[in-house]
């Protein structure tokens, strides 16, 4: 498998006039061809402005440090004309508000053949036809209409059609998608994760799924990412992550949410806390406030990403999640308040806790 | 959980939409509550579902007579709310209060934590000393989960999930029979979703009261709901207790709504076969003629357009309005 993406240690801080604030804390990754990525996060978990980074899209008062190379050439830092060629053309991103997204006052057409004159240098002819085919391969009805009609005579499913078809136009190398379907009712939602699964099976492009919702990614990822706090908490293959956690904070979001296909419980488990403040981040682990596991160790020191399965990695001190609540080494908590084992429908690795 | 607290009779919100010239324009009405009737029970949670433009935020405030309803009784404890006006009305809001989406912007930023949580005390009882308002306000923040120490902060120095404990207390403090609950959770992150959920039925337990939890999030009304009414276009489609409705799901839309909600497990979501609507809801403006699903029903026939299908009752507690209801054809989730 070839990398499309290859991110090393990128940090990406703003200054604000409270003060420097870390978003990204030195993340490192691969993106492989014909590949899906969930990123997992809560808001203000830097998920966002990680991709952000990569394609030289953040805000005048951020800044990206570290690497992350397309294909080998590297991205941050690059000029922004250089840049232009490869945004756009081989990475293309959809992002959640496709209202905003979209430029009010011009055609669809014009908005949609914009892209391939000035990428592909086609005649304005040719990339109405493929702007066309385009339309119509994300399945979007009178599609020869559309091309006319500006963005606000359209609903917010069909703009967001529109999107994935513009990202889709120079056929990327790799598709980043934030939050594709938060602003979407569930069955437009339903239509939309449909024509991206399709997409997926007929294209080679790598797909980057950036979202909060563990729905989606279940259904589309093959492998997860879980941030906070601007780091990577846990990160393998789809399976591993939903059956298998291995990081606390994965295990109690995967916990703290009601599911249709479980037996109803009485009271849900909550994570305890609230997400921490990205001007202030503990000296330790960032999720170290929330964690019913907490122990000197996590005060102390920044726990790294190691190795905790085959291809799953997690940054966490403990051996194991399965610590006796005698522990000495951990900090007095009421037995009660762990996170629940998940419950999982997979055969084979069956979890014991 | 026996006696009823709220009835709500062929309830309509229109709202007139100018649709002609400007001087001598025209209106049509825009139909975002058409014909609603239920009831509630004391301590009973009904679950209120449906897509943005369906009409459950605008039936939220209706039964509060936040907006006036065209049209409809709402029978709250026996007395007419929907004809009342005035000093009598508002003696009922004492026992009928709401918790709004956002919760940043439903708190006055200018008012500390203490004045927004006490204000409904002075309204309602202005004799009170202001020490023994601050004591029922700190009492009031403790049960929420609110240190009572930050009683004289503001708004903003409190994140999403702390300022939906303080839009809760507030609701709370008056000892409401019944609580609106609109989207409570949806601008909130993940980790704290489940918090408030918690908070809220454990102070329905508590407190012995009624909720109205609308949502679009069919994971979450499973959760906290007795009983689950689904709305499309304005219109009750199917309204039934909860576990029949998740189970046996008799009206094609809510079937497609439950096939339609992700589930967080991979090998079950790679493979499940959703029920896909085509198309967006239609306009509210000019809705489809027979039943208002018509357009996006699988099971659409000539009949659904002539005639416009009852709300019946098919099963014991379940009523549905569909000419072809039927339990779904396929597995759901």
């Amino acid at each position: 498998m070839t990398a499309v993406l290859e991110v090393r240690d990128l940090q990406v801080r703003f200054s604000t006039p409270d003060g420097e604030v870390s978003a990204v804390n030195g993340v490192s990754f691969d993106v492989n061809e014909s590949e899906c990525v969930g990123i997992v996060g809560e808001s203000g978990s830097g998920k966002s402005q990680l991709f952000m980074a990569v394609m030289g899209l953040l805000a005048k008062n951020g800044r990206a440090l570290g690497s992350a190379k397309y294909r080998g050439t590297e991205l941050v830092g690059m000029p922004v004309r250089d840049l232009n060629k490869i945004r756009g053309n081989k990475l293309a991103m959809i992002f959640q508000d496709s209202m905003t997204s979209l430029t009010p006052h011009l055609r669809i057409g014009r908005q949609m053949t914009e892209v391939l004159i000035e990428h592909q240098g086609m005649s304005e002819a040719d990339a109405r036809i493929r702007a066309l085919d385009m339309l119509n391969l994300v399945r979007i009805p009178e599609a020869a209409r559309r091309l006319t009609q500006y963005p606000h005579e359209l609903s917010g499913g069909m703009r967001q059609r529109i999107m994935i078809a513009m990202a889709l136009l120079c056929e990327p190398d790799m598709l980043i998608a934030d939050e594709p379907t938060t602003a979407l009712d569930v069955t437009v939602q339903a239509q939309i994760l449909d024509l991206m699964a399709d997409l997926k099976r007929a294209t080679k492009a790598a797909i980057v799924l950036i979202t909060h919702d563990l729905g989606t990614v279940a259904g589309l990822c093959d492998k997860v990412q879980v941030m906070y706090g601007g780091r990577f908490m846990e990160t393998g293959d789809v399976r591993q992550i939903f059956y298998n956690p291995q990081h606390p904070y994965t295990r109690g979001l995967l916990s703290s949410m009601p599911r249709l296909t479980e037996d109803r419980q009485e009271t849900l488990y909550a994570i305890p806390g609230q997400p921490p403040n990205l001007q202030r981040l503990p000296a330790g682990c960032p999720f170290q406030e929330r964690c019913t596991f907490v122990h000197q160790r996590c005060i102390d020191e920044l726990p790294l990403l190691q190795q905790a399965g085959p291809g799953q990695f997690k940054a966490c001190h403990l051996a194991s999640l399965d610590v006796p609540v005698d522990d000495p080494n951990r900090a007095a908590i009421p037995a009660g308040e762990l996170p629940p084992v998940i419950p999982h429908t997979a055969t084979g690795d069956a979890r014991t806790a | 959980m026996t006696a009823e607290l709220l009835r709500v009779e062929d309830l309509k919100v229109h709202f007139p939409i100018r649709t002609g010239g400007i001087l001598f324009g025209e209106y049509t009405p825009l139909k975002a509550v058409d014909g609603v009737s239920f009831s509630l029970k004391e301590g009973e949670t009904l679950g209120i579902v449906g897509e943005s433009g369906c009409g459950k935020s605008t039936l939220g405030r209706a039964l509060l007579q936040l907006i006036k309803p065209t049209d409809g009784k709402v029978v709250f404890l026996g007395n007419e709310v929907s004809s009342m006006a005035g000093e009598q009305l508002r003696a009922q809001r004492q026992h009928m209060q709401i918790v709004f989406q956002d919760p940043l912007a439903s708190l006055n930023p200018r008012m500390t934590v203490g004045d927004i949580i006490g204000e409904p005390l002075t309204v309602f009882f202005p004799k009170l000393s202001t020490a023994e308002r601050k004591a029922k306000v700190r009492d009031m923040m403790a049960k929420v989960g609110l240190l009572p120490q930050m009683i004289n902060r503001y708004p903003h120095e409190f994140s999403g999930g702390q300022c939906q404990r303080i839009g809760i207390a507030r609701a709370m403090i008056l000892n409401p029979k019944m609580v609106v609950c609109d989207e409570p959770v949806s601008a909130l992150d993940v980790s704290i979703q489940a918090q408030i959920i918690n908070l809220l039925m454990e102070l329905q337990q508590d407190l012995g009261l009624s909720l109205l939890f609308i949502s679009h999030d069919l994971s979450i009304v499973r959760h906290v709901s007795h009983r689950v009414m689904v709305l499309y276009l304005g219109k009750v489609m199917e309204i039934a207790d909860r576990d029949s409705i998740y189970a046996q799901p008799l009206h094609p839309y809510t079937q497609a709504l439950i096939s339609a909600v992700p589930i967080p497990d991979p090998d079950l979501e790679k493979n499940k076969q959703r029920i896909v609507l085509g198309g967006d809801l239609p306009s509210p403006m000019n809705p489809p003629s027979g039943c208002v699903f018509r357009t996006r029903c699988p099971r659409a026939t000539g009949v659904c357009a002539e005639t416009v299908p009852v709300l019946e009752e098919k099963a014991p507690g379940h009523r549905v309005a569909c000419h072809h209801w039927g339990v779904p054809e396929q597995k759901l989730v």
